[in-house]
């Protein structure tokens, strides 16, 4: 079996489906450590990819006023137990362009795996760009996830990112999102993450409203159980008239596991408002108890809960 | 147990937060009834609701619980909720992330997609809903219709209804009196728990409850008419806000 075989068959057992990858129409990367195994452009959208010692460096281009009809496919992957893959990328989204992006990161046998994600993105005038990350991850807890990312959106962008972490054991997660947004500006902001084992959880989320009427979301849902420890820091600035932000964390905890919350709102103008939520703690009761009052055992209430707070 | 009842409860004594809310209920309820329990705020209904459920902190410290015969005084919510027992809470509580889909088919022993359709066009909801999530998303009056479909969607044999038309405008009550009858003709015992008489005029029976006593028992007429003419807030009520009181917990 081929590689490019073997990380699709990967990404299948991940739920993901490989077709996408053989459409012509359909713009995709494919990258198992640091192969590059399949790169495809569309009409108005460019991708390149070249090989770097430890990984990618991939660059993704959106002329301006393009409509991506359809969601564009990114997968990343190390399939052997040990290993390192770093993807250094680039995304430039033309002014009023519009596109949307599916990645699936699966590392499904790693016990040693270091994933490194640096990305650095520009969403013009006007544009809107939708990513969302998907990992799935082997029962070891042996991967290091790394995502870096520096956004910047422009006069009315639209930037709306989420990150998914609940297949698998999470391992050490250190996530790291900043976005800078300009006058009537959109950001989203959506982390979604489940530990147990020793997994250790960082998101940390910035967003800067810099620009009048920007208006942003850092939004985190984490669940630790066993010794897990998660950690989140959500940040929103209001720098502008009229500019509105939120940070929304909510963490649920068992067992012997520990959760941290620090949001930070800080506001520099007069006119601008950013508000924060954050709770923690243990299974909401009355959910619970709803629940199981329709037969449900409470471990599988506590699952139903869980997984609906993540997103699954 | 006596033939055709399917709830008997003897002598119930409930403390909560070191007082007494339940003191010696004893009710019994005849199987494929629509049940009533009227009362004050502060009467002990709820706390009557949670117990009956096994909800935590209304453990029992005297008296037994019958259901069909069998004594789940000391079952856990999710062993009563096997056997078909079922609450529609006051307040319902709200789910992240999770389908009204989802949440509609929790309760069912076999996923019967047909019947969650069904539950939520006997609360007035069309099926656009399905997709929709049980969170903050739903207004107070759609969460409460969702609950109401929840419970017929199960199909329970003892549906316990906590105030069912707290928080629905007051046209509903029609859909709300047409989904208990409902219940009740496909087989279910509904318990209606509330304090308000045109409610309590669904039922086929009804109790009166005061300081946490039955005292009354009978046609809903009758109940009705003294909880008209009888109760007021007294001192004597407990003044606990029951549904805090559970929050609490």
């Amino acid at each position: 079996m081929s590689d490019f075989e073997q990380i699709l068959r990967a990404y299948e057992e991940s739920g993901g489906n490989p077709q996408f990858f053989k459409s012509p129409k359909v713009a995709s990367l494919v990258v198992s450590g640091n192969q590059v195994l399949g790169a495809n452009s569309i009409p108005g959208l460019t991708m390149t990819a070249e090989q770097l010692p430890d990984g990618v460096k991939a660059r993704v281009i959106v002329e301006p006023g393009t409509r991506v009809g359809l969601p564009v496919h990114l997968c990343f992957g190390v399939l052997p137990a040990e290993g390192v893959q770093r993807i250094v990328s680039e995304f430039e989204i033309g002014a009023g362009a519009s596109v949307e992006f599916i990645a699936h990161c699966t590392f499904p046998n790693a016990t040693h795996v270091q994933h490194i994600m640096e990305g650095t993105i520009h969403v013009g005038e006007g544009a809107t760009m939708r990513y969302k990350e998907t990992h799935y991850h082997g029962q070891t807890g042996g991967v290091e996830v790394l995502p870096k990312a520096r956004v910047a959106v422009d006069k009315g962008g639209r930037y709306f990112s989420a990150f998914g972490l609940s297949r698998g054991r999470a391992g050490k997660v250190d996530f790291d999102y900043e976005v800078d947004v300009a006058e009537d500006g959109v950001a989203e902001l959506d982390a979604k993450v489940m530990g147990y084992g020793d997994d250790e959880i960082i998101v940390r989320e910035t967003i800067r409203l810099n620009g009048e009427r920007a208006r942003g979301l850092a939004k985190s849902r984490i669940a630790v159980r066993d010794r897990a420890r998660s950690e989140v820091f959500g940040t929103t600035e209001g720098n502008a008239p009229f500019a509105r932000g939120h940070v929304d964390c909510v963490e649920i905890v068992r067992d012997q596991a520990i959760a941290r919350a620090t949001p930070l709102v800080r506001v520099t103008n007069d006119r601008a408002q950013v508000t924060h939520e954050a709770a923690i703690g243990t299974v909401d009761k009355k959910q619970l108890e709803t629940l199981m009052a329709r037969g449900l055992d409470e471990e599988l209430a506590v699952d139903v809960i869980i997984r609906g707070m993540l997103g699954e | 147990m006596e033939n055709g009842l399917i709830l008997q409860v003897t002598d119930l004594w409930v403390a909560r937060e070191g007082r007494q809310i339940l003191r010696g209920v004893n009710l019994a309820v005849s199987r494929r009834s629509i049940h009533a329990v009227l009362g004050l705020n502060g009467s002990g209904k709820s706390t009557l609701a949670y117990t009956l459920m096994g909800s935590a902190g209304y453990v029992p410290i005297r008296g037994q619980i019958l259901f069909e015969g069998q004594d789940i005084t000391k079952h856990s919510i999710s062993e009563r909720g096997k056997l078909g027992i079922t609450l529609a809470w006051q307040e319902p509580a709200r789910f992240e992330g999770l389908t009204v889909e989802r949440y509609l088919s929790l309760g069912q022993r076999q996923p019967d997609i047909q019947r969650v359709r069904a539950a939520l066009e006997a609360v007035n909801l069309d099926a656009s809903y399905l997709r929709r999530f049980v969170d903050e998303s739903l207004s107070g009056g759609e969460r409460k219709r969702i609950e109401l479909a929840a419970v017929y969607a199960m199909a329970p044999k003892l549906a316990i209804l906590d105030e069912p038309d707290s928080g629905i405008d007051t046209l509903s009550l029609t859909d709300i009196a047409r989904l208990i009858h409902r219940l009740a003709e496909e087989g279910s015992t509904v318990l209606l728990i509330s304090h308000r008489d045109e409610v309590v005029a669904i039922a086929d029976t009804a109790s009166l409850i005061c300081e946490g006593q039955i005292v009354q028992t009978g046609n809903p007429d009758k109940v009705c008419d003294r909880y008209a003419r009888c109760c007021r807030p007294c001192d004597r009520a407990e003044r606990v806000e029951e549904e805090a009181a559970y929050e609490r917990l």
